[in-house]
């Protein structure tokens, strides 16, 4: 046959091929939190499961504290996880030495991966100890300890960047693979296409996960795209793929659990797409109100809330009282607001870091400007208000 | 050389006095603004009434002057360019990344209920798709005003529109051509966006034969000059400065009316110093004259807003340098290879001999945009107040 598609057979019937039957979506527990059929079962610990929970819980206690806290305008800006905290069993089943690249709304990640809430306030705050140096908006987080490569906001650009540093892990062979978050907007980028081609082409073993929750900003699914869904893609890649139901923790968990074993063990990608619904505003920077109605945005919270269906799934299990939820939520609440003190109490950076890590070290126009911007701040060091920056 | 400019440049001699009065008066003051109320708000550049439309020359020669005005911002100018565009060319479609519901910044708000579906749409998330869309529509013949959501998300369309968009007419001898395309796109600083939130590439689009770059500074400018962008025979790009859309409040005549690209404006004049900028930062020049003019008695600064970067209006500039010897000039974006650059190039090439003091630059630092530091890289009033200083008294 023709060199372009191998396994065709001719036919003698002109046919277009339209539609083919929509992906499933795989599920393990059902909106109550019942496991449906007990041979999906998680297998995890007690406390491998309360981990998880726990963290959700902290998520949105996070979320609150510092949605109010842009509301106020004490940051500058926010994205809250509501309605997709099930993404935390995407990365509960990774190694934490996996690479991750993600999109912005993947908070719960990092809180799975041990970042701490100084950590996270500290960023929120552009403040001295932010790891970024308070040069990026909050929520740019990222971390090299916890293998988790800086947030930057233009969209699918880390698409294209987990293949290559996926094909870079494959050749240091230590079966460990990338993991890139990104949502159905994020694929209409060309990013999306050349990056699922590349990791295909290559053998990246490399995880994309998207978070679809029906929405990018304003613009519904619906205007999106017209296939099905983004999981239909992968397949038209050569992508081992899967449809799971993204507010189903175990589904999410075992699904990436077993895309990591195909992408270590085989040198492939995987597509996992991941059906949610965006509780949240966009960022607060976005009124939805004016795209959709808020009924609909309470009915999905009520209908399927990954919380909810994870703590019920722990009350099923006897791992968890009624009741016990107030109480975390109310130490994880006590916890973000000291961190959120602290944080706030903090300097910002030291100036000097203004003009370090555009290059690995100044060149001389920076040095230059560098030392007219010290001149500067010696002639009008209020207006400057220089006392709001560490010394160095 | 420095002989032939002491020779030929008697005016350092008469600006010799109240260059010294600042520097003894003044220089010991460590409060530069003294109170003096900063930016747009503030600005008496903009036409905040009926009386200041009816005066004014330009608005006069294309005949908008004596008619109906409405308070407008410069969202809402937008808006009424836009609908104004639609109205006359039933070609005219505008689409965009969240453009139906109204736009993130609400500039197309209520079009799709006017015009309907087919002509003002969402698109999929990608910006080379949407440039690309709008060059095969404008290839058709018909109008395309398609929006980027952020400038700084212009990148992926980049290849678009300098590969193709600018050369479609060159390369194909005028048998084709992707000039009923316009681009918009809201650019520059507003306190918080950091680094992919405030960029200005104006100057990457301005080194790109065949393309055509707008920036306006206030609502009369953007509906002008929008307008104009639209029905410019070459594909526009129109970058408006966000910070603008809810403070720069104008009285905006009704009638549909374009402002001329290509044409730079003398927003003020003066006799000692010319001071050329764009866009938002036209206010800070605003700001950092009025601080001059305080400091420095007798002296005056002539403040030239440019307008359009390409093609940009280089006999504006080079008549009010020669007549005040001094040249200084700003934009927000950061300093190397700016746009700032060509300017200092051209002016000094066709000014040689009339300067009197080195062509002074006001721009972003050499760094991306920083959000905790955005105050220190802004070329804010403070610091074009040094460099007007300093080039009054070199």
């Amino acid at each position: 046959m023709f060199p372009g598609a191998l396994d065709s057979e001719y036919t003698h019937s002109l046919r277009f091929v339209s539609s083919t039957e929509s992906i499933p979506t795989y599920q393990v527990m059902d909106t109550d939190g019942r496991v449906l059929d007990t041979a999906n079962e998680p297998q995890v610990t007690k406390e491998e499961a309360l981990t998880i929970y726990r963290n959700m819980l902290t998520l949105n206690a996070m979320d609150q504290v510092l949605y109010e806290a842009q509301r106020q305008g004490r940051i500058s800006f926010y994205m809250t996880s509501f309605g997709e905290e099930a993404l935390i069993g995407s990365a509960a089943a990774l190694e934490a030495t996996d690479m991750v690249f993600g999109q912005y709304r993947e908070a719960g990640v990092l809180l799975q991966r041990g970042f701490t809430l100084p950590q996270f306030m500290n960023q929120c705050y552009s403040n001295e100890k932010d790891l970024g140096k308070g040069r990026q908006m909050p929520i740019h987080y990222g971390s090299k300890a916890h293998h988790f490569q800086t947030i930057s906001s233009p969209l699918a650009t880390q698409i294209p960047q987990a293949a290559g540093a996926a094909y870079a892990l494959r050749r240091e062979g230590n079966k460990q693979c990338a993991i890139c978050y990104f949502g159905e907007g994020a694929a209409s980028e060309g990013d999306f296409h050349a990056g699922l081609n590349m990791a295909a082409t290559l053998g990246c073993p490399v995880i994309f996960y998207c978070r679809n929750n029906g929405y990018a900003i304003s613009t519904p699914a619906v205007e999106q795209y017209r296939g099905d869904g983004i999981a239909s893609r992968g397949i038209g890649y050569g992508i081992d793929t899967i449809r799971v139901d993204g507010n189903d923790t175990w589904a999410v968990y075992a699904a990436t659990k077993a895309a990591r074993a195909i992408a270590v063990e085989q040198n492939k990608p995987v597509l996992i797409e991941a059906m949610t619904y965006r509780v949240s505003h966009h960022s607060t920077s976005d009124d939805s109100s004016a795209y959709r109605s808020k009924k609909e945005v309470e009915d999905w919270s009520k209908r399927d809330n990954p919380v909810a269906r994870m703590r019920a799934w722990l009350e099923h299990r006897g791992w968890w009282a009624h009741g016990d939820d107030a109480d975390i939520s109310k130490s994880a609440k006590a916890e973000v607001l000291a961190a959120f003190a602290a944080a706030e109490k903090l300097k910002k950076p030291a100036v000097r870091s203004l003009f370090e890590d555009v290059y690995d070290e100044l060149p001389p126009n920076l040095q230059r400007e560098k030392a007219q911007m010290d001149e500067l701040l010696k002639k009008y060091p209020d207006y400057y208000q220089i006392n709001d920056y560490a010394r160095s | 050389m420095f002989r032939l400019l002491a020779t030929r440049c008697p005016r350092r001699i008469a600006l010799a006095r109240p260059a010294r009065c600042y520097s003894a008066a003044v220089e010991a003051s460590v409060e530069p603004i003294r109170g003096l109320p900063l930016g747009v708000g503030h600005s008496k550049l903009l036409l905040r009434s009926v009386a200041a439309v009816r005066a004014s020359s330009e608005l006069q020669a294309l005949g908008v002057a004596e008619g109906e005005t409405r308070k407008m911002n410069m969202c809402q100018a937008v808006n009424d360019a836009l609908r104004l565009a639609l109205a006359a060319d039933s070609t005219a479609v505008v689409f965009g990344e969240d453009v139906a519901f109204g736009g993130v910044f609400r500039c197309s708000v209520g079009l799709s209920d006017e015009f309907g579906p087919e002509r003002i749409f969402n698109t999929p998330l990608t910006e080379q798709g949407i440039a690309g869309f709008a060059i095969g529509m404008a290839a058709m013949g018909h109008t395309a005003v398609a929006e980027i959501q952020f400038a700084d998300y212009i990148m992926p369309a980049f290849d678009q529109l300098v590969n193709e968009a600018a050369k479609y007419r060159y390369r194909s001898g005028n048998e084709f051509s992707a000039g009923g395309l316009t681009i918009r796109a809201p650019c520059a600083a507003v306190g918080h966006g950091a680094h992919y939130h405030s960029q200005s590439p104006e100057a990457l689009f301005a080194h790109v034969p065949g393309l055509k770059v707008v920036v306006p500074r206030s609502a009369v400018q953007a509906k002008g000059l929008l307008l104009a962008a639209i029905r410019d025979p070459n594909p526009t790009l129109v970058f408006e400065p966000k910070v603008l859309y809810r403070s720069a409040v104008e009285e905006v005549p009704v009638a549909d009316y374009a402002l001329p690209i290509g044409k730079a404006e003398i927003l003020r004049p003066g006799k000692d110093v010319t001071v050329v900028g764009y866009g938002s930062q036209i206010y800070a020049l605003e700001n950092a004259i009025q601080m001059v003019e305080r400091d420095m008695p007798g002296v005056s600064c002539e403040l030239i807003d440019l307008r359009t970067i390409l093609p940009y209006d280089a006999e504006t500039v080079a008549a009010s340098v020669n007549k005040t010897g001094r040249l200084v000039v700003s934009h927000e974006a950061p300093r190397t290879q700016g746009f700032a650059a060509e300017l200092a190039a051209e002016i000094q090439e066709r000014c040689f001999l009339r300067l009197e003091s080195p062509i002074e630059r006001v721009c972003g630092l050499d760094v991306p945009h920083p959000l905790i530091f955005e105050r220190l890289y802004m070329p804010c009033a403070v610091r074009a107040y040094e460099a007007i200083k300093r080039s009054l008294s070199f």
